[in-house]
C-alpha cells in the first residue's frame, strides 16, 4: 500500500467516488419526483451526442463532447415532451421510445464510423474503463504534494471533481426552492417559484453530472448511482438533508468497496485478473440498496 | 442486395431469422400494447436488462459441466431464470417498500446488468470464454447464426405469437378496462402476471435478435405509434402487431445485408422511422393534421372578423384578414366590399344579432352553450325557434 497503490488505484479510487457522489446527489430529488428513470434516460442519449461531436471534430476532446452530449440530453428532453403533448402519450413510454432511438442510432453512426484509431466504441460507452485510468508519474503519496506529477495525473479526476463542485454548488443556491418543489409543486408556485425551469436546470445538472462521468466510467454505474444510494438513503430516513447526506455516504461507499472487490477480490479467491470495476461498483450499490430494503427503519410503504 | 434480402432470397438462414424476427416483432408489438395501456411500459427495461447475469451464469455453468458454452437454449434459459427474479425484485421493492415502481425498474436495471458485465469479465478471463461472443446479447447479432440456432427463433417466436393470441382477451380487457374486468370476475394480478410472464418470454427470444438494451423499444414503439392512428382497442393492438412485424421483418432483412453492424439498433430504427410517420402523418393525433385543423379554424376565424367589420363599415387592417376576403371574392384589393361580400357581411351580422339574443335568454341556454362566434345559428336552431328569435330583432323602422 505505498506507490503502487497511489499510482494504479488512488486515482481511479478517487474518480470512482467522485462520480458517485456527483451522480447520488442529484439522485436524491429525481427519485423524490418520481423521476428516477430520468438518469436512465440521459446515460443513453449522451452517446450519439458524443459521437457526433467526435464525427463533427474528428477528435476525442473534453469540451466537444460535452457540448454534443448537452445538446442531445436537451433534444432528448425536448423530443419527450413533444411527443408527450402532441400524442397524449405516458411519460415512461415517450421516454422509452425516445432513448432507444436515440441509443440505436448513436450506435449505428459509431459502427459505420472509422474510430479504429480512437478509444470509443460502445463497450466502453457502456461500462467504462475506470481501471484504466493509472498515474504513472505518482511515486508515493508525496507526488500529491509534487506539482510536477500532479500536472500527469489523468485528466478524469479534476474534471470530474470540477463536475462535482458544480453540483454541490447548485444544490447549496438552490436547496430551498429545490426541496420545497419537490415536495409540494402547487405551494412552490404560490411562494413564486419558477417551479418549470428549476425542474429543468434539474435535469441540466444530472446531464452534466452524467456526461462527466460517462468517458471515465460509462453509462450503466451513471443509472445505479443516480438511483440505489438515493433509494436506500430514502429507507433510512425521513429528512430530506439527512437523505442527501446518507446517499453521499453511500455513494462513496459502493465505489470504495466496489473498485477494492472488483481489483483484489478475485485474488482472494485464489484466481488472477480482475473484474469490471464499474460493474462491481454497480453490483455493491445494489447489495446496499438490498440491505436497506430489508432492513432500513423507514423502508415500509407509505399510505 | 437489399431487395434479395427484403424478399429472402438470401439462403436459408437468413429467412429464417428475417420470418424469426417478424414473428417476434409482431408478438412484441401486441404484448407491448397491454404493457403500455397498463402504464407499465418501462417494466420491460428492467426485464430485458436483468438478463445479463443469467446469460453469463448460464455459460459458466455450461462451461463447468464440459460444454463448449454456446448452446442457445440453455443461454436463453439463463437469461429467463435471471429476468424473472429481477421482475420478483422490482415487484418486491416496488409493493413492500416506499420506493415508487420507476425507482425499482431503474435500481434492479443497472444493478442486474452490472453484475452481468462483472460476470461477462470473469468469462473473458476463463479460457473457454475468450470467443464467447456474449457480447452480441447486448445489441443483438444474427450474423453467421447456427442452422440450429435460426429455427431455434423462428419457432420460439411462433410460440410466443401464439401464447399472446391465446391470452389475448384477457389482457386487452385488463388493459382497456380494468374496473370491468375485476367485476367480470378477471384477477387483476393473474393478468398482471401473465401479462409480464409474456413480455418476459418475448424479451428472452429477443435476447439474440435485439440485444438486451433495445429490446424494450421493440414492445413500446410499436403501441405507441398505433396509439396515433386509432382510439379502439382492438385496432390499435393489431396496428401494434403490423408496426412490429414490419419492424422485425425489414430490420433483420437490412442487417443480413450489413453484417458488421448490430441487428437491434437496425430493427429498432426501422420501428422508430414508422413511429415518426404516426407521429407526423396520421389523421387526428398527427402532426400534420393538428396544424391543418388549427390552419382551417384560423381562416375561419379571420373571415368572420372580415365580415362583421365589412357589414359595420370598419376598414380592414389585418393582412390575412384582407388576403382571405380578397381572394374569396369579398371585397375589392381597396377593401371595398363586392357584391358577394355585402351579401355574406349582412348574413354574418344577422347572424351575430341572433346569437345575442339566443344567448341572453334562459329558454335557449342549451344552444348557447354552442356559440363559438364562428358556426351558422341555423345548425343548431330549428325554424321555428329562429322564427321566434327574429321576431325578438326589433324591425327597421323610417326615421321620422
Amino acid at each position: 500500500m505505498g506507490a503502487e497503490f497511489v499510482a494504479l488505484s488512488l486515482p481511479s479510487m478517487l474518480i470512482g467516488i467522485c462520480v458517485a457522489v456527483a451522480c447520488a446527489l442529484p439522485g436524491n430529488f429525481l427519485l423524490l419526483r418520481r423521476q428516477a428513470l430520468i438518469g436512465d434516460a440521459i446515460s443513453h442519449v449522451v452517446l450519439p451526442g458524443i459521437v457526433v461531436a467526435f464525427l463533427l471534430t474528428g477528435l476525442v476532446a473534453t469540451g466537444p463532447m460535452l457540448v454534443g452530449a448537452a445538446a442531445a440530453a436537451v433534444l432528448a428532453v425536448v423530443a419527450i415532451e413533444a411527443i408527450r403533448r402532441l400524442g397524449r402519450i405516458e411519460a415512461g413510454a415517450a421516454m422509452g421510445v425516445v432513448f432507444t432511438a436515440m441509443f440505436a442510432g448513436g450506435v449505428l453512426l459509431l459502427e459505420q464510423s472509422d474510430t479504429s484509431n480512437v478509444h470509443l466504441d460502445v463497450e466502453h460507452a457502456l461500462f467504462g474503463n475506470l481501471e484504466s485510468l493509472i498515474w504513472l508519474d505518482a511515486t508515493g503519496w508525496r507526488s500529491l504534494l509534487d506539482l510536477d506529477a500532479l500536472a500527469t495525473i489523468p485528466v478524469e479526476l479534476p474534471r470530474m471533481a470540477v463536475a462535482l463542485i458544480v453540483i454541490c454548488a447548485f444544490l447549496y443556491v438552490f436547496w430551498r426552492p429545490l426541496s420545497v418543489s419537490t415536495f409540494d409543486e402547487g405551494y412552490a408556485q404560490g411562494l413564486g417559484i419558477a417551479t418549470a425551469p428549476l425542474g429543468l436546470a434539474l435535469v441540466v445538472i444530472s446531464a452534466i453530472a452524467a456526461v462527466a462521468a460517462f468517458d471515465a466510467v460509462g453509462s450503466i454505474i451513471v443509472i445505479a448511482m443516480f438511483i440505489c444510494p438515493p433509494a436506500a438513503a430514502r429507507m433510512v430516513t425521513n429528512r430530506l438533508g439527512h437523505q442527501v447526506a446518507w446517499s453521499a455516504a453511500f455513494a462513496a461507499l459502493a465505489a470504495i468497496i466496489g473498485y477494492v472487490l472488483a481489483g483484489y477480490g478475485p485474488l482472494w479467491l485464489g484466481a488472477y485478473g480482475s473484474v469490471s470495476a464499474a460493474g462491481m461498483i454497480a453490483t455493491v450499490s445494489g447489495v446496499i440498496l438490498a440491505i436497506a430494503a430489508l432492513a432500513g427503519p423507514h423502508r415500509a410503504p407509505t399510505a | 442486395m437489399l431487395a434479395d434480402a427484403l424478399l429472402l432470397q438470401l439462403g436459408y438462414n437468413a429467412t429464417l431469422v428475417t420470418l424469426g424476427a417478424c414473428l417476434l416483432g409482431i408478438a412484441a408489438g401486441v404484448a407491448g400494447t397491454f404493457l403500455f395501456l397498463r402504464k407499465r411500459a418501462l417494466v420491460s427495461d428492467a426485464i430485458s436488462h436483468a438478463t445479463l447475469p443469467g446469460v453469463g451464469l448460464a455459460f459458466i455453468v455450461m462451461v463447468s459441466f464440459g460444454g463448449d458454452g454456446r448452446s442457445l437454449f440453455g443461454l436463453l434459459l439463463g437469461a429467463g431464470v435471471s429476468a424473472a427474479v429481477g421482475l420478483l425484485c422490482v415487484h418486491w421493492l416496488a409493493t413492500r417498500t416506499r420506493l415508487g415502481e420507476d425507482a425499482a425498474i431503474g435500481a434492479i436495471l443497472s444493478v442486474f446488468f452490472g453484475l452481468g458485465i462483472v460476470i461477462l469479465t470473469i468469462i473473458q478471463t476463463m479460457n473457454s470464454g475468450r470467443q464467447a461472443g456474449l457480447e452480441g446479447f447486448l445489441l443483438g447479432s444474427t450474423a453467421g447464426m447456427l442452422r440450429s440456432d435460426a429455427l431455434l427463433l423462428a419457432i420460439a417466436a411462433a410460440a410466443v405469437l401464439a401464447l399472446v393470441m391465446l391470452l389475448r382477451r384477457p389482457l386487452e380487457l385488463a388493459a382497456f378496462d380494468p374496473g370491468y374486468a375485476e367485476a367480470a370476475g378477471w384477477s387483476l394480478a393473474r393478468i398482471d402476471l401473465a401479462m409480464m410472464g409474456i413480455v418476459l418470454v418475448v424479451t428472452v427470444v429477443g435476447l439474440k435478435v435485439v440485444g438486451l438494451i433495445l429490446i424494450v423499444a421493440l414492445l413500446i414503439v410499436p403501441a405507441v405509434s398505433a396509439r396515433f392512428w386509432t382510439d379502439r382497442s382492438d385496432r390499435v393492438v393489431l396496428i401494434a402487431g403490423i408496426v412490429g412485424g414490419v419492424s422485425g421483418y425489414v430490420g433483420a432483412a437490412v442487417s443480413a445485408v450489413a453484417p458488421a453492424l448490430p441487428t437491434g439498433p437496425i430493427i429498432v430504427l426501422v420501428g422508430f422511422a414508422l413511429f415518426l410517420v404516426s407521429l407526423l402523418f396520421s389523421p387526428g393525433r398527427g402532426v400534420l393534421a393538428s396544424v391543418l385543423t388549427h390552419w382551417r379554424y384560423q381562416r375561419r376565424v379571420h373571415m368572420r372578423q372580415g365580415l362583421l367589420a365589412l357589414a359595420q363599415g370598419q376598414p380592414i387592417y389585418e393582412k390575412l384578414t384582407h388576403r382571405l376576403m380578397y381572394r374569396a371574392g369579398l371585397i375589392l384589393p381597396d377593401g371595398v366590399a363586392t357584391g358577394d361580400g355585402q351579401a355574406a357581411a349582412s348574413k354574418a351580422l344577422l347572424d351575430e344579432t341572433r346569437w345575442s339574443i339566443v344567448r341572453a335568454d334562459q329558454s335557449f341556454a342549451a344552444a348557447a352553450t354552442r356559440y363559438d362566434g364562428l358556426t351558422a345559428i341555423e345548425e343548431f336552431l330549428t325554424k321555428d325557434q329562429l322564427r321566434e328569435v327574429d321576431r325578438r330583432i326589433a324591425a327597421p323602422q323610417a326615421v321620422l
